[in-house]
């Protein structure tokens, strides 16, 4: 016993590890622990075998079996984790997708560049304090023109041609002024709106189109002067191109403002040349457009500015025919991305 | 408005260059540029005289000139112009001569003559685009004059374009007048002084309507010299703003109107029969017109008329048949004063554009009309000589009085600045306007009679504005009080909208708000729409009632240029006529078309469907909308929905009609859905229960029901069956065909059931079931499918 006790573990030690060694699934392993490690396993059965030795003998073979049995087990544990990293790798490598395949799906659409502006238009204003309002697009004579000092004939009126409808008895607004005239006629000073919209002119050509976009801007409260209104427009100017832009405020003529003006701004590269580009009109309101509406002109004073969508549109983006706004190509619509 | 700037400087002599000058009138509100001329001046081109002809010997259409040019020997030229003749002075380029086009002139033989130099046209010169024959040039010049000296050649143009209130600038003595304001110098006016009146001969004039024309003056000239030539100085002054010399008496009337501003005309008086009559037109008269065009009338014209009938459109445009003509030996003048009301009117009626409308539309000084016609006929007398008639006045100038009160307050408060009261006069004198105080800081200022712009307290405060100069007012910072607002939280933004629908693909168009009537009225046959008086074209002639007829065509030219697929939407109004008014409504519409996803590798392609577009809809718009199979005349009868909220039609939702799309030619998929933007903005604040910490129970049960029940019916019954603890409910299959009669169809529902305080027992969640499944059989007759 004693003799030969020492080689039949070296040789379960030596079979047992080659058969870890060999063993290519978790079941297999899990078969061999069962064999060697089980209840009814080979180095259990030698562990039982421990009670009818010599005492003498118990201690030594007993240290010798639990040794190799917890080299079987760590051995065990480890060929289970490499068969499982293997097999891990297996599925990972089995996986692998073309990663610069695209997404499945569709692309996003676009704001309009007409709608992006006048957004851009209305965030600058809104965090100045104007609230945007909007107005019906038929409107009527006295809305239109007479409410902004601009009467029947007036050369003002020859300078836009109109739309009318109904035998005369409406018209496609302008100009947004008329929501300027009715939330005058609704509301008490302070007023400090902007509106935004949809304009009409009888004007069909490369660089004009019936159908435009403006925005006005309107501030009544008990002293506003062309004072304010060059600050707040050279504020307006400096957000919308994002830098500092070279404005000049030059006396010009609109019924419905006195004294007014129209704003010039350096526009081109520094380097090849630059040139003045007219981009808005403005001035302090007319008195009689105040009483039009109710407001006592001794009392309050205001400002009112218009500009063109389209224009600074097409200064913004460089852009140079008006038209491609509304021929709605989708080629040209993607790029405002 | 183009005016030469050496004409200018005759009346006001600014001490600035001519580009200086138009800077400073841009500033001061009047727009205008200053160009040079021309752009290359002529080099070694003499005044020459042609003193003989002789034909050349070689070429039928040449002839062989002798020319004095000044050098003190006669010049052989060869020249090829018709109106080549002894006697008449010409432009004489002579050997080293640079055209302003760089051609180089030098001796040489033509077709074996030798030429030294030659005889120079108008173009040639640079002067026009085109001309015919040798320029002649008045009797009076001197030969070896350089030409750029004779005609004075260096000058600059200055281009106006000028505001419709500053009428009073448009004349050389309103630009002079500004001009001196501005340079604060004088100006110095030719004196005008009154003719001498020799024979007795007067043609009466009567005005009928006083108020369409205040102020008429006229006078016969008579025994003119039908030889007589325009003055090169006074025709280069013409043509440097553009007017062709024609006649010396229409050139005399061109060039006072250029020169004070007061439109003038010429009649052949020979042919005028009986009294002039200032008349409104009679309907239905017809009036033959200088450009040719035959206008008729009706009684918004103003006419000048005589016993044969109408001979001028007052202040817009003369007669064909009563001006002035190479045998004119007598000429009535006339100077008036029209109401712009009526000039504009009436000239925009006919699409008339002149130089006199576009004065008397601004205004013309009702203080100038004596002061022109003696002007004019000094200048006949000059150039055409004849002898003066009395002059004929009917009515008076009306003269612009205005005395404004001005407070020294407003100027601060308007522009915004202070501007010291001792500036502010000046600036006013400057002007010509007559200022006294009336108060400390107040004064009363008496406005000359050419500033009819000038009415109250606002205007006098932009004069002292612009005088003063716009770029001193210095920006002045925000001073109001904050005044915050934001937009309401149940109220849905149109912004946020738009970016989840571009979120989700969709594109942005903006189309325009008329549309073709003959497209509108397939997809809307019910709405009437706004017809405009005056389109711009038949295809853009009704105001839309439906988004649609602008998103179908905006598909259409897109799918001619090669897309395949779209996903387009459009906010903005549609207008409906109701009675004899109209309604704007906000709408938001959308068109898909074409594949449901690009060209790709991961998906398989199909067509869109009713599905996708409701989709997108329920993702914006939530459960808050319902949708009910209904008609729609532009869309497929069996894949249409009215979209309803709280039991209000809000909008439409389906495939476009099949016939519509073969009139359209349009063969993909297309669907469309349109929204009455107002009708779903309105959203309630969240409000929303604890979330179940016990588990919940799926039932599934899959009904067979006619095809006629629909979806919506089945859940609603259900939900009314399976009680408050049915928290879920998905439809997650339809199935048709094998196993299944002819027309009934499976949907599958699941019921997901949950409580708040407990877990259920399988006993209650199996009766809950069982009661839908009842339900359902006893009010649809729909059966539980195993």
């Amino acid at each position: 016993m004693n003799a030969t006790s020492a080689p039949n573990l070296d040789d379960l030690l030596i079979t047992a590890q080659a058969d870890i060694a060999a063993a290519a699934d978790p079941r297999a392993i899990e078969a061999l622990r069962v064999d060697l490690l089980g209840k009814k396993g080979r180095v259990t059965d030698l562990l039982k075998s421990l009670g009818a030795m010599p005492h003498e003998q118990r201690k030594a073979f007993g240290e010798q079996v639990n040794k190799v049995k917890e080299q079987l087990s760590a051995q065990l544990e480890a060929r289970a984790r490499a068969i499982a990293d293997a097999e891990l790798e297996r599925r990972l490598a089995s996986e692998t997708i073309d990663v610069t395949l695209p997404g499945r799906g569709a692309p996003a659409g676009t704001l309009h560049p007409v709608s992006r502006t006048i957004r851009r238009i209305e965030q600058i204003f809104n965090s100045m304090g104007f609230e945007s309002v909007q107005g019906p697009e038929i409107e009527d004579d006295w809305h239109n023109f007479q409410a902004l000092n601009i009467p029947e004939s007036h050369p003002a009126r020859a300078m836009q041609d109109t739309f009318y409808a109904l035998n005369g008895a409406r018209l496609l607004r302008t100009h947004t002024s008329p929501v300027q005239v009715r939330t005058m006629l609704d509301r008490k000073p302070p007023i400090r709106i902007i509106c935004p919209g949809r304009v009409y002119r009888v004007d069909f050509d490369r660089t004009h189109s019936p159908m435009f976009h403006q925005v006005e801007g309107l501030y009544v409260a008990e002293n506003v002067g062309l004072a304010d209104l060059k600050h707040d427009l050279t504020t307006f100017l400096r957000l919308f191109f994002e830098r500092d832009v070279e404005a000049l405020f030059r006396p010009s003529y609109f019924p419905f403002v006195e004294p007014g003006a129209d704003v010039h701004i350096r526009w081109g590269d520094p380097e090849k040349g630059t040139r003045w580009l007219e981009v808005l009109g403005c001035g302090v309101i007319h008195p009689n457009v105040l009483a039009a509406v109710g407001i006592d002109p001794e009392r309050y004073t205001g400002y009112a500015f218009g500009m063109g969508v389209e224009r600074l549109t097409m200064l913004r983006y460089g852009v140079d025919d008006l038209r491609l706004f509304f021929n709605n190509d989708l080629r040209f619509l993607e790029q405002f991305k | 408005m183009k005016l030469s700037e050496n004409w200018l400087r005759e009346w006001v002599n600014p001490p600035a260059t001519a580009t200086e000058l138009a800077h400073k009138l841009n500033m001061a509100g009047l727009e205008a540029e200053a160009e040079p001329m021309l752009a290359v001046l002529p080099k070694g081109i003499v005044v020459g005289k042609i003193l003989s002809t002789t034909p050349h010997p070689q070429a039928d259409r040449l002839r062989v000139c002798g020319v004095d040019a000044g050098t003190g020997e006669l010049l052989q030229i060869v020249c090829g112009a018709a109106n080549a003749r002894p006697g008449i002075l010409v432009p004489a380029a002579l050997p080293g001569a640079v055209l302003p086009n760089g051609t180089q002139i030098s001796k040489a033989a033509l077709r074996g003559v030798e030429s030294s130099g030659m005889l120079c046209s108008a173009s040639e010169l640079g002067l026009v685009e085109k001309s015919d024959g040798l320029l002649e040039l008045d009797q009076s010049a001197k030969p070896g004059t350089p030409i750029e000296q004779h005609l004075g050649l260096v000058d600059h143009t200055i281009v106006l374009e000028l505001t419709p209130n500053r009428g009073d600038c448009l004349s050389i003595a309103g630009l002079a007048r500004e001009t001196a304001a501005l340079y604060g110098i004088q100006v110095h006016a030719p004196r005008i002084k009154p003719a001498v009146v020799e024979p007795e001969t007067r043609i009466s004039v009567i005005v009928d309507d006083i108020s369409g024309c205040p102020h008429y003056v006229g006078r016969v000239v008579e025994g003119l010299n039908v030889a007589a030539r325009t003055p090169d100085w006074m025709s280069e002054r013409l043509r440097r703003s553009g007017i062709r010399t024609i006649h010396p008496v229409v050139d005399i009337t061109n060039y006072v109107l250029l020169e004070l501003g007061q439109p003038m005309h010429g009649f052949d008086a020979a042919l005028l029969k009986g009294a002039i009559r200032v008349r409104r037109a009679r309907t239905g008269e017809q009036l033959k017109l200088l450009n040719e065009q035959t206008v008729t009338l009706d009684p918004r014209d103003l006419l000048i008329t005589d016993d044969t009938g109408p001979l001028v459109l007052a202040g817009i445009m003369g007669g064909e048949a009563s001006g002035c003509s190479s045998t004119t030996t007598s000429v009535f003048l006339e100077a008036a004063c029209f109401e712009p009301v009526s000039i504009a009117t009436s000239g925009r009626r006919h699409k008339l554009l002149s130089d006199s409308r576009y004065r008397f539309e601004r205004g013309v000084d009702p203080a100038l009309q004596r002061q022109a016609l003696e002007r004019a006929t000094a200048l006949v007398q000059d150039i055409c000589g004849g002898k003066a008639g009395p002059i004929v006045e009917v009515g008076t100038a009306p003269a612009h009085v205005a005395n404004i009160a001005l407070r020294h307050s407003q100027v601060n408060r308007l522009l915004g600045c202070e501007i010291p009261a001792a500036r502010i006069v000046p600036l006013l004198h400057s002007l010509g306007m007559a200022v006294s105080p009336t108060g400390a800081s107040s004064w009363k200022v008496k406005v000359p009679p050419h500033r009819y712009d000038l009415r109250i307290e606002a205007d006098l405060v932009e004069e002292i504005g612009r005088l003063h100069g716009y770029d001193h007012i210095a920006p002045r910072a925000y001073a109001a009080e904050l005044a915050p607002f934001s937009a309401s939280e149940t109220t849905r933004q149109l912004d946020r909208v738009k970016d989840a629908l571009i979120a989700r693909g969709y594109q942005e168009v903006v189309t325009y708000s008329f549309v073709d009537p003959k497209i509108q009225v397939q997809l809307d046959p019910e709405t009437p729409g706004v017809l405009l008086d005056n389109p711009i074209a038949e295809t853009m002639a009704v105001m839309r009632t439906t988004i649609w007829s602008g998103l179908i065509p905006t598909w259409q030219y897109n799918r001619q240029r090669q897309q395949k697929r779209a996903r387009l939407f459009e906010a903005g109004a549609v207008y409906a006529l109701e009675g004899d008014t109209n309604r704007e409504q906000a709408k938001l519409a959308g068109l898909i078309a074409g594949p449901a996803l690009p060209e790709q590798w991961g998906a398989a392609a199909r067509p869109v469907d009713f599905f996708d577009a409701k989709a997108d809809l329920e993702a914006l718009f939530g459960g808050a909308l319902r949708y009910e199979a209904s008609q729609h005349p532009a869309l497929h009868p069996g894949r249409t929905a009215r979209i309803v909220r709280d039991g209000v039609a809000v909008g439409w939702l389906g495939a476009l009609h099949p016939k519509l799309a073969d009139a359209l030619d349009i063969p993909d998929a297309l669907y469309l859905f349109e929204l009455d933007w107002t009708a779903v903005r309105d959203i309630t604040l969240p409000a929303p229960g604890g979330v179940s910490e016990f588990p919940s129970s799926r039932r599934d049960l899959a009904f067979v029901v006619d095809e006629s029940v629909t979806a919506d019916a089945v859940a609603e019954v259900i939900r009314d069956a399976a009680g408050p603890l049915l928290k879920c409910l998905q439809t997650f299959d339809v199935y048709r065909g094998t196993g299944l009669p002819a027309g009934r169809k499976s949907i599958a529902f699941g019921l997901i059931f949950q409580d708040y305080s407990r877990t259920l027992n399988v006993e209650e969640v199996d009766a809950a079931a069982h009661s839908v499944a009842a339900s359902v059989h006893a009010r649809l007759g729909g059966l539980v499918r195993d």
